[in-house]
């Protein structure tokens, strides 16, 4: 009964969180094209580039592992799901430091992306892997600690526990540290995302597509579904964490939408930056900003 | 019915590659024009990637030189299919003016099995997306 019970509300996480984050992904297509005076694609449009994708064939290059090849977007896919039931439940129970699983499980996409760039057996391909690592070594840290704000604050290791702190003392975001907080780990869940100042490990013009380089047909299409499902949860996650989340469902929705424009904003106003600067960015400024809202937290602003 | 409604997607998604086989890099900058606020192809779901792997269009301008006939080849056999080619300008569909040159390698067909052409030197804007209808009126 409990395994069951677990595997459907995987079930339905996956198809709530992949169709908001489809439309999530269409929204930054959209918003980007009118940033850039263009009309943009309609609504459908990722619907039609996932049906296409897996219409198409598949290669498996002559030199990669095969089974990792293959699993590795599986892997991030399902890991993302389990993410999003946790989400989903926490709002309605508390489960056990399940902030952590969060850290966790949020991790394993950058993985996935590591693990599929090393099984390619191409060049390319592992200098995005090896990116993609370094990326992660760097966000990793400012994140953790952006997130330790909201726990410091209402002492709580529980999503349960920090929303019904935020109905009761005011949102997350409302005071000083929150505030920094939120930037920071917006920051570093855009490196997760690897959208512009940090897509490195995706470089199309410079590494032709990084990591992904080898993928066609059915895989590519799980990856592009894979970074839009990271997309909706990673929202979600911080809407819940920072803004108090979806209690209200049309101030919930007008929230995450905020957070999207935000991110869409951010990616579509700056240039890519090196390996090196994002290391020297994240584990300068975005650990600083992350250390100076932890000392208001406990300063009580 | 399944496949049916592979082809559809397909006609209205068309992630295009582009490689310059020895160009004079006009004909590339003008497809990147197709990309810019007046033209926009994104409109019809078209993406400049970065990858051949991710393709169903290889646009291909240049003569094709001799240095880079098994280039095309092998970019031709690295293309999923159901994959397209598209030859773009004057000297991909005929030579050009560089037909008598000592790096001529055939135009483009001779290489490969070419689409849909689309001359000029270079081609307009408009010319390609004409082109890239006759292209979509192609698939079935």
């Amino acid at each position: 009964m409990g395994i069951l019970f677990f595997l459907l509300s995987v079930a339905g996480s996956f198809v709530v969180f992949s169709l908001v984050g489809i439309m999530s992904g269409w929204f930054d297509r959209k918003i980007t094209a009118r940033l850039q005076w263009r009309v943009g694609p309609p609504w459908w449009q990722n619907f039609i580039d996932f049906v296409k994708l897996t219409g198409k064939e598949t290669l498996i290059p002559e030199n990669a592992n095969e089974k990792i090849f293959l699993l590795a977007p599986v892997i991030g896919i399902v890991s993302l799901s389990v993410t999003g039931a946790f989400l989903i439940s926490g709002l309605y129970q508390t489960v056990k430091w399940d902030l952590f699983i969060f850290i966790y499980l949020l991790m394993i996409p950058s993985i996935a992306i590591f693990l599929a760039g090393s099984s390619s057996g191409n060049v390319l391909a592992s200098v995005g892997a090896g990116r993609e690592l370094r990326l992660m070594l760097s966000y990793e840290f400012p994140f953790i600690i952006a997130l330790l704000v909201p726990v410091i604050k209402s002492g709580a290791t529980e999503i349960f526990d920090i929303v019904r702190f935020q109905m009761t003392e005011g949102i997350n975001i409302g005071y000083v540290s929150g505030f920094l907080a939120f930037f920071v780990s917006l920051l570093a869940f855009m490196g997760k995302l690897g959208y512009i100042p940090f897509d490195v490990s995706e470089a199309e013009t410079e590494i032709a597509a990084g990591a992904l380089v080898e993928y066609s047909g059915l895989p590519l299409a799980l990856f592009k579904l894979m970074k839009w499902i990271l997309l909706s949860v990673g929202i979600s996650f911080m809407v819940v964490y920072f803004m108090g989340g979806f209690k209200n469902i049309f101030t919930g929705i007008l929230k995450y939408i905020g957070v999207l424009v935000l991110i869409i904003l951010i990616k579509n106003t700056n240039p890519r930056l090196r390996t090196d600067q994002i290391l020297r960015f994240s584990w300068g400024w975005l650990t600083v900003f992350g250390f100076v809202a932890v000392i208001f937290a406990l300063m009580g602003y | 019915m399944a496949i049916d409604l592979k082809t559809k997607a397909l006609k209205k998604s068309l992630f295009v590659f582009h490689l310059s086989t020895g160009s004079c890099n006009n004909c590339d900058i003008e497809i990147l024009d197709c990309l810019t606020p007046r033209f926009d192809i994104e409109r019809f779901g078209m993406v400049l990637v970065g990858s051949i792997k991710h393709a169903d269009v290889l646009l291909v301008t240049g003569i094709g030189t001799v240095k880079n006939a098994n280039r095309i080849k092998l970019l031709y056999e690295q293309m999923p299919k159901p994959g397209f080619v598209v030859a773009i300008g004057a000297c991909a569909c005929t030579g050009g003016i560089f037909r008598d040159g000592y790096t001529m390698n055939g135009p483009v067909d001779k290489i490969i099995p070419v689409d849909v052409y689309i001359p000029g030197c270079p081609p307009k804007p408009e010319a390609m997306i004409a082109g890239i209808t006759k292209l979509l009126a192609k698939i079935r």
